[in-house]
């Protein structure tokens, strides 16, 4: 399913919000890929950019937001440098979006099936009652029972979980190449958190799609992505596949984002948090960000930028710890015993494969 | 829907009789009596036209007298035009003054939700401004004065409608203006506020991703959402109209019942103050009726039950 042709390209985005106080500088330099059929997650805190980052690929940015510089490179067209009519035919056609709150997502006096089948209109022309059959199709295909009679329904009359679907039926209806999933299940019951993942990876499959998944939730990402960026104050600082970032991370902001999760193994003892609050971005710091709340900040930290370090093909972290000339850290506890966990994993997987591959050679006479 | 119309009209005739009940004790409160030259005549005469009238006996037998009358269709007869059956005084008058009413409504309530609309629309800009301030002075400007500028500038000065007096199409012009003007500040300051805040909501951004223009995400979507409060309004805005129609018909001498209630008070003419005042009532609660009803249709969520079984 998926391959290593990028249909996404970002690259060093900036984006500058005028406010009041100042210029806030919301997206500093971000750049990534989106592969053909992958799932990326961009982690971070509240205010570390992840929602403008996806705005930017919509082209939905709040009217005081400007771009300051960089590019967002889809088959080769910059969505940055679209013009409003060409954005219009892209929304709801080749990227699509699911929101945050299904409670406050739907318009609450339109019959949903309209509200479906309208990016079949707006984009192919469709008339109402073929994109009305083809809404039906999608409503039984994002599991709403009962669909023939329910698509005259309104909002109101379902539950959250079932208007999460009628978001994702909205957003799925044209096959889209690019899926931007905000924070898709943030709003709703943990146990319909888990209904609503397992659709939409059953989704993916089924229409090959990409995914671009907002969250703050450490603990859906490692069930859903298949590769995680960790932004902090409209950079990213990290980025590798979801194995790396969660067994192997080398940036202490990830190291903090980790020990504050709740594992298995947690009991009863008190979650460690990471001390201080963000930067104010109005008037970003030099050098590292981070460096203010990080207890293994380097004198660098606060003169000179970090670059991205390369640890492996698909892992990179800007920190300076990871430069030859630094000085050897140890990361907190339940990072080494993750880091310990990989290298246990790295190493079985090694051996299932050389014996995958004994057996091979065995059944050739 | 008939078991809730049953029962709205039920209640309706209750609060009817309750106005009536009021209405008729108040206005017996009021000084004077009917009579014209009253200083002229005679302690004997005074009283004998007054007996002719039912007007020496009790307050609460002249009330039952009064009631027994309604559920006969008698509404009395108007004092001032001797001998005139009070239901057709008003069934002659009521033309002029529900044609303003409508006029008025119309006039001011649809040009308003555009003006609102593009106010909204255009946000922060001089269109914004300038829909602002136009709905400020309508709200401010009070409509007899709207009134006499309207009949000195464009009736007196321009000369394109007649500045009084009731005939044809001509006629209702600068009356209705001068009615709409408050419901058409009113409806645009209450669509732009709404539309502001719709156009803000989580759903409009949705529209917006799925790739429908920004006219298609306003009339789809917006213009409806933002309609619903501008419903409720609607009766409030009656009532302003048919308060502002007493004096606008004075002033443009509309032969309504407007006037006819104004001079009623004027020369306590009893059986034309109740009249008039049971129509009004009635006008009223007919109008919030309907405004509940046109809100189920925009609103599905408030849609009477049973329908969707």
């Amino acid at each position: 399913m998926q391959s290593n042709e990028s249909i996404l390209k970002v690259r060093d985005l900036k984006i500058n919000f005028k406010t009041y106080a100042g210029t806030v500088q919301a997206i500093r330099d971000v750049s990534f890929d989106l592969k053909k059929g992958e799932t990326l997650a961009i982690v971070g805190e509240s205010g570390s950019g992840k929602t403008v980052t996806t705005r930017s690929i919509m082209g939905l940015l709040a009217n005081n937001a400007s771009v300051a510089g960089g590019s967002i490179m889809f088959h080769d067209k910059d969505i940055l440098k679209m013009s409003q009519k060409e954005l219009q035919g892209l929304r709801g056609a080749q990227i699509a979006q699911i929101f945050q709150d299904p409670m406050t997502s739907l318009d609450p006096t339109m019959k949903i099936g309209r509200q479906i089948a309208e990016p079949l209109m707006v984009h192919k022309n469709m008339s109402k009652s073929k994109a009305l059959a083809q809404a039906l199709e999608m409503m039984k295909l994002v599991g709403i029972t009962d669909a023939e009679h329910r698509i005259n329904d309104y909002p109101h009359q379902f539950s959250g979980g079932m208007r999460q679907r009628i978001v994702i039926a909205i957003a799925l209806i044209n096959y889209p190449e690019i899926l931007i999933a905000d924070e898709p299940t943030t709003a709703l019951d943990v146990t319909i958190q888990a209904q609503i993942l397992n659709l939409m990876r059953e989704l993916q499959e089924k229409i090959s799609t990409s995914i671009i998944f907002i969250t703050h939730d450490l603990g859906v990402v490692a069930g859903m992505a298949d590769r995680v960026a960790v932004m902090y104050a409209g950079k990213i600082v990290e980025y590798g596949t979801v194995d790396e970032i969660f067994y192997n991370p080398k940036h202490p902001y990830t190291w903090g984002l980790l020990s504050s999760m709740p594992t298995l193994d947690t009991n009863g003892a008190e979650l460690p948090s990471i001390e201080g609050t963000p930067p104010d971005l109005l008037d970003p710091p030099v050098g590292d960000a981070f460096a203010p709340r990080n207890e293994y900040a380097l004198n660098i930290d606060t003169e000179q930028e970090p670059p991205f370090f390369k640890v492996s093909d698909t892992h990179y972290a800007a920190t300076w710890l990871l430069h030859p000339d630094a000085p050897k850290v140890t990361p907190p506890e339940q990072i080494i015993a993750r880091q310990q966990q990989y290298a246990k994993m790295q190493q079985e997987l090694a051996e299932q494969a050389r014996e995958h591959h004994v057996e091979e050679e065995e059944e050739q006479p | 829907m008939a078991k809730y119309l049953g029962k709205r009209i039920f209640y309706l005739l209750l609060t009817l009789f309750i106005v009536i009940t009021i209405t008729f004790f108040l206005m017996k409160l009021l000084p004077g009596t009917p009579l014209t030259n009253e200083q002229k005549l005679s302690p004997e005469q005074r009283e004998l036209i007054l007996k002719q009238y039912g007007l020496t006996k009790p307050v609460w037998q002249q009330y039952l007298i009064y009631v027994a009358g309604i559920f006969h269709g008698n509404f009395g007869t108007s004092f001032q035009f001797s001998d005139q059956a009070v239901s057709y005084l008003i069934s002659s008058r009521i033309g002029p003054s529900l044609l303003l009413g409508l006029q008025a409504m119309i006039v001011g309530v649809i040009p308003g939700i555009l003006f609102g609309a593009l106010g909204a629309i255009k946000k922060n800009t001089w269109v914004d401004t300038g829909t602002t301030i136009v709905s400020i002075l309508g709200i401010s400007i009070p409509s007899f004065v709207l009134a006499v500028l309207l009949q000195y500038y464009v009736g007196l000065k321009l000369g394109w409608f007649p500045i009084a007096d009731w005939g044809g199409f001509a006629y209702t012009v600068l009356p209705t203006l001068a009615l709409a003007a408050s419901p058409f500040a009113d409806t645009a300051r209450f669509i732009r506020t709404e539309m502001v805040d719709v156009l803000n909501s989580d759903y409009i951004e949705l529209a917006t991703a799925k790739g429908l223009s920004r006219m298609q995400v306003i009339f789809h979507h917006a213009l409806r959402n933002s309609l619903i409060p501008v419903v409720t309004i609607i009766g409030p805005l009656a009532v302003n109209i048919m308060t502002g129609s007493m004096v606008i018909e004075n002033i443009f001498s509309v032969p309504g019942i407007g006037e006819q209630f104004v001079k009623s008070i004027l020369t306590n003419d009893y059986p034309t103050i109740m009249a008039v005042t049971i129509v009004y009532s009635v006008m009223l609660m007919v109008v919030l009726l309907i405004t509940d009803i046109i809100y189920g249709v925009i609103d599905p969520r408030i849609r009477l039950t049973g329908k969707s079984n």
